[in-house]
């Protein structure tokens, strides 16, 4: 378990002072010239000694990311990018950050700025989050007004940080769709080649990180990439949030360690499942886009990239949605079909069709209107959707129908038994309860 | 230059060639809905996927460049496979998912026959489909008289989104909301004003848009194709005309990528029911005020009878717009024959002649030349209009950020970026003198390798036009325009027979009369025949006593003052020649039969000399081309381009110039839609110009 002193995000609650002199006082911006004075290379070298990965969900080394920016500018503008358009369902972490710590990220946009040599940031947050972005706008005034940033800031590093408010679409998350988002133009993943490296933002070099991949690294370069890279396990490194939601007795965001046992997670910090570990049904554990997990295969793992996606699963963005024997897997699974078909951008054909293909079919096997040799035919549909689109949100959308046809096929098979066998009555069970 | 491994098969391609390309060359077919030569790259509707060695997931073809490609691990070739067992299913599945939203009513659809998503269902598609839910519905949207919608069967490609925004210039449809809902719409249900907007008929690879005047009049497989030249402007766009027994029943464009590339205008597609309404087709005579039919002799008699008492001097010939090489050539013979001096081919009154040169009459740089330019003078010209798809062409270029376009005459909007520079001619001083952005266009203009000077008509009508046609020959040398390399000196003509006319030098005879001054004579009572070859453009209640014959298609203008009308043909009834406004010969092809009486318009006048007693020696057009060759040699050069000296240009520079005038150039083109009798005849032209000119039709019902 993570101890105190290791913790990065240490006003996550917002119990303490918010404002830039509360930060200061655990830490922030302190010596952050120093930091600067080492210079580039020692800045990517160090998140790379580190062995931070990112935090948005597809765990890509941060400091390899940096280091695919140009090393000297052709005339364009080098342009950072922070993705805060935090929609994945049951993640929360982010929002926590932009509330509560938002000096952690103002000072890590500065570093990794100046690590690529960008002297412009943007920070693209969600439509929905309001409150979030004013306090984030509140850190950032802070911070010019003490000339933190800005043109010619106590830093040496002439740096802007603007704040773009997306409107609440989730494809935006995608990082060239949030690029476009940003252009003014409709969000829509963009065609890679040529990456966002190359030609991102006004086609200008760009490189767009997760909130928290970019607030935790101030904390890094001051403790030290050792003392990141000896928390966790190899390959897995540092501190995470965790957000666990769903039926455990209190649900949190909590910053753990990563590799940390689920069951310890889960004991620790939210008080255990609702009803007792044996009650335990699934749980999904890296935000909605990973597939579920069953309870039996879940109690033993732990909480890191490699473990999870050992079990065809993944750790995603740390969204831990746990849910108990009451829950009904194929209404909640089809409650996840019916976000993406809603949040496909309707770009390219197999999303466009196969989300909402697949929704209807799991709306009619949540009653059992459906039969049993359409259960493969939905999981070659996932298999025709997943990878064949222009972003990952075709896969998104096909990996918890997979998930949910490989772990949970006898409950389908049984739904659709039951209402053969009462076919008079509107479904086989009552109302559906999902992961309320 | 990279090399490739594709099936087995080792080919090396140019760099920044896309794997869809590479695999055709290859000669393995890649399917394809979303990708055009011709439109940016969307790579949305994923049927061109391909299995790269070493790439996790299948890759869009269409979208991927060999140079992204990397080599295999001790360096071979990067290997593309496009007929492995997975390349099919994700083929078959993009299929089926393209299929499960689409309706299957092939059978009552006009893309039928030539609708990419059947052919390519069958050839790459399963055989049933395992979709058992409802289908989707999509409203229909009303964009205009030209386009029918049937958005159900649309699948997305936006093909006709890039189409519009890219090379028609303007931002009319767009993709409107997200997933399965999205839709293509005019966002305001308006309708479509591009003069090119009839493009995306042959875009949409499914009949989702489709053409409305052509609807459920033919299947594709039931027409004969002929292939032509469109004439309704000077640019000669390739064109296929489709008919079916006597009718026309569509006009598709063709590719040329010297001339149209594979666009046309509004214009030349939807002109098709001009073309059946309101023809001449029999001769007419008038008899109290009064025409009534005739028989072919007794009109040919009338019109010889009264030609034999008329002087020569109070005689005159016009020729129209839309007439071939052929007939103005015959018509040319017979004044010859006749003596008579007072002949025009440029019944505008442009004052174009082929005596200074013939480079001061053509589009030297040639329409393909605009790829090169990179700085673009308009005097008195909007090409938009004037020559929508030469205009494309301009757009397509200046989109991508190789040349700026100056503009003196009327400030339109031209659905690209332009240097407003004045109203008058005399405005070509400011870019000596000028400030502000006119400064920065003229100083683009200097630093300019390969400058156009692109002259309208605006400029070259009315007592001012040659001190114009100097100016700009002047400016064009002051700019390093006028090399041996390069001539960026161009006229925008706006006829289809005004080059061939000017190459055959039907042109006033030495002490002749041009058109202005024919014109004048008829209204003064001074004239006493006149000869009209499908000429309309003028102002024909001003003819005065002189005895009209008018020879033409169609009952315009010209006809309602005629005293004997001689029925003739329209371009898709006649095999001709054009010569289109760079000095490129080209020819059309009869495609169906003239109606009833009326006759090829050459052979018309061939009968005419007979009846005068001098007849020609010809009579068949083989013959009359072989006279018309030996007189102008370079007509004989089909589908080539003889360029013209830059000299020419140099000399007319060498004119001495009077003051340039201070009157504003009048915009060039009143209404884009009727600019010919055949137009004028069309219901949809009409219905198009009352759309963009804001005319309302006369009400029929209480109100007025």
């Amino acid at each position: 378990m993570l101890q105190d002193k290791d913790r990065i995000f240490t006003n996550l609650y917002g119990l303490q002072d918010v404002s830039l002199e509360g930060a200061q006082k655990r830490g922030s911006w302190d010596s952050t010239k120093y930091f600067i004075d080492q210079g580039r290379d020692w800045v990517i070298d160090e998140v790379k000694a580190s062995g931070l990965r990112g935090r948005g969900g597809a765990g890509f080394p941060t400091g390899l990311k940096w280091s695919f920016m140009p090393k000297e500018s052709d005339g364009r503008p080098h342009y950072l990018v922070i993705n805060a358009d935090e929609s994945e369902p049951g993640t929360c972490k982010d929002r926590d950050i932009l509330r509560n710590d938002p000096h952690h990220l103002v000072e890590g946009a500065l570093m990794a700025a100046f690590a690529m040599a960008a002297h412009t940031c943007y920070i693209y947050v969600r439509g929905e989050f309001i409150r979030e972005r004013e306090a984030l706008q509140r850190a950032i005034d802070e911070a010019y007004k003490a000339r933190l940033i800005g043109k010619d800031n106590i830093h040496g590093w002439d740096f802007d940080c603007y704040v773009h408010h997306g409107a609440g679409a989730y494809i935006c998350g995608e990082e060239t769709a949030l690029i476009e988002s940003i252009e003014g133009k409709k969000g829509q993943p963009r065609l890679k080649p040529p990456f966002p490296a190359n030609v991102g933002l006004y086609g200008a070099p760009t490189t767009v990180n997760n909130v928290e991949s970019i607030a935790v690294v101030p904390t890094i370069l001051r403790r030290g990439a050792g003392w990141f890279g000896g928390l966790g396990k190899p390959n897995n490194t540092g501190t995470k949030l965790f957000c666990i939601s769903g039926h455990v007795e209190t649900p949190c965001t909590v910053e753990e360690e990563m590799g940390i046992p689920f069951k310890e997670l889960i004991d620790k910090h939210c008080g255990g499942v609702r009803g007792g570990w044996d009650n335990l049904l699934a749980v999904i554990p890296g935000g909605s886009s990973v597939p579920c997990v069953p309870a039996k295969e879940m109690m033993d793992a732990t909480m890191d990239f490699d473990c999870l996606s050992g079990l065809q699963s993944g750790l995603g963005t740390a969204a831990v949605i746990v849910m108990d024997k009451s829950t009904d897997m194929i209404a909640a699974i089809a409650r996840l079909a019916y976000f993406y078909k809603h949040e496909s951008c309707g770009q390219c054909t197999p999303c466009r069709e196969g989300t909402g293909w697949m929704w209807r079919v799991l709306e009619r096997m949540v009653k059992g209107q459906a039969t049993k040799r359409e259960i493969d035919m939905l999981f070659d549909v996932s298999k025709q959707v997943e990878g064949h689109t222009i972003c990952a949100l075709g896969d998104a959308a096909a990996w918890p129908v997979q998930g949910l046809i490989r772990h949970f096929r006898h409950v389908i098979e049984e739904r659709i038994d039951q209402y053969a066998a009462n076919p008079d009555t509107d479904g086989a069970i009552g109302e559906p309860v999902a992961a309320e | 230059m990279p090399k490739l491994n594709i099936n087995g098969t080792e080919i090396e391609v140019e760099n920044g060639t896309t794997v869809l390309q590479a695999c055709e060359a290859a000669g393995f077919e890649i399917p394809r809905f979303c990708y055009h030569e011709r439109l940016s790259i969307a790579g949305n509707c994923r049927m061109c996927l391909v299995e790269v060695k070493g790439m996790p997931k299948p890759i869009a073809s269409c979208a991927m460049n060999v140079n992204d490609l990397r080599p295999g691990p001790n360096g071979e070739p990067p290997e593309i496979l496009t007929v492995t067992q997975p390349v099919k299913k994700a083929r078959e599945g993009v299929m089926e998912f393209l299929l499960i939203n689409h309706p299957l009513d092939c059978p009552i659809c006009d893309q039928g026959g030539e609708c990419d998503l059947q052919d390519q269902a069958m050839a790459y598609g399963g055989d049933s489909s395992r979709y058992d839910e409802n289908k989707r519905a999509v409203e229909d949207k009303n964009i205009g008289p030209l386009i029918k919608t049937e958005m159900t069967r649309c699948i997305h490609c936006t093909r006709c989104v890039r189409f519009m925004t890219e090379i028609a210039g303007v931002e009319e449809l767009g993709l409107i909301g997200r997933g399965e809902d999205a839709e293509i719409t005019t966002y305001l249900e308006r309708g479509i004003t591009s003069e090119l907007s009839g493009n995306v008929i042959d875009l949409c690879p499914v009949g989702a848009l489709t053409s409305k005047p052509f609807a459920f009049t033919a299947r594709p497989w039931e027409l004969i194709k002929t292939e032509s030249v469109d004439v309704m402007d000077a640019v000669g766009s390739n064109i296929r005309v489709d008919s079916r027994s006597s009718e026309v029943m569509r006009i598709m464009p063709r590719n040329n990528d010297l001339v149209n590339e594979e666009w046309i205008s509004d214009k030349s597609r939807f002109i098709w029911d001009g073309l059946r309404s309101r023809r001449l087709d029999r001769p007419y005579i008038r008899e109290d005020d009064k025409l009534r039919e005739a028989s072919w002799e007794e009109a040919l008699t009338l019109i010889a009878s009264t030609i034999s008492s008329v002087v020569p001097r109070k005689a005159a010939m016009l020729v129209g717009d839309l007439a071939t090489a052929e007939e103005i050539y015959a018509l040319k013979r017979l004044a010859e024959v006749l003596k008579w001096k007072n002949i025009d081919c440029r019944q505008d009154g442009t004052m174009l002649s082929p005596a200074q040169g013939r480079g001061t009459t053509l589009f030297n740089s040639t329409i393909e030349g605009i790829d090169e330019a990179d700085a673009i003078l308009l005097i008195g010209a909007n090409p938009r209009l004037e020559a929508p798809v030469l205009n494309a062409r301009i757009r397509g270029h200046w989109a991508l950020g190789h040349v700026a376009v100056g503009v003196i005459g009327a400030n339109e909007d031209l659905t690209y970026g332009t240097h407003y520079i004045g109203a008058s001619p005399s405005d070509l001083s400011k870019l000596d003198d000028g400030s502000g952005d006119t400064a920065e266009f003229a100083e683009i203009l200097r630093n300019a390798e390969r400058p156009m000077i692109i002259i309208g008509s605006a400029a070259l009508k009315g007592p001012e036009a040659q001190n114009n046609l100097i100016a700009a020959a002047r400016l064009a040398k002051g700019f390093n325009a006028i090399r041996p390399d390069w001539n960026g000196f161009n006229i925008l003509h706006t006829a289809a027979s005004r080059v061939a006319g000017l190459e055959l030098n039907f042109l006033p005879a030495e002490g002749g009369l041009p058109t202005n001054e024919i014109l004048s004579q008829a209204k003064a009572n001074q004239l006493d025949f006149l000869y009209l070859l499908g000429a309309d453009e003028i102002d024909t209640n001003q003819l005065g006593n002189a005895f009209v014959v008018y020879q033409g298609s169609h009952g315009d203008k010209g006809a309602a003052a005629a005293d004997v009308i001689l029925p003739g043909c329209t371009y898709t009834e006649k095999n001709g020649t054009y010569v289109n406004l760079e000095g490129r010969v080209q020819q059309i092809n009869r495609a169906i039969f003239p109606p009833n009486e009326a006759r090829e318009d050459w052979a018309i006048i061939r009968a005419l000399s007979g009846a005068i007693g001098k007849p020609f020696g010809f009579s068949t057009l083989t013959e009359l081309r072989a006279r018309m060759y030996e007189a102008v040699p370079r007509l004989a050069g089909v589908d080539t381009l003889e360029p013209a000296s830059y000299q020419d240009i140099v000399s007319l520079a060498d004119q001495s110039l009077s003051k340039l005038s201070t009157d504003a150039l009048a915009p060039s083109v009143e209404d884009f839609y009727l600019t010919n009798p055949v137009a004028r005849a069309s219901k949809v032209m009409n219905e198009m110009s009352a759309i963009k000119y804001g005319q309302t039709a006369k009400a029929t019902g209480t109100h007025d």
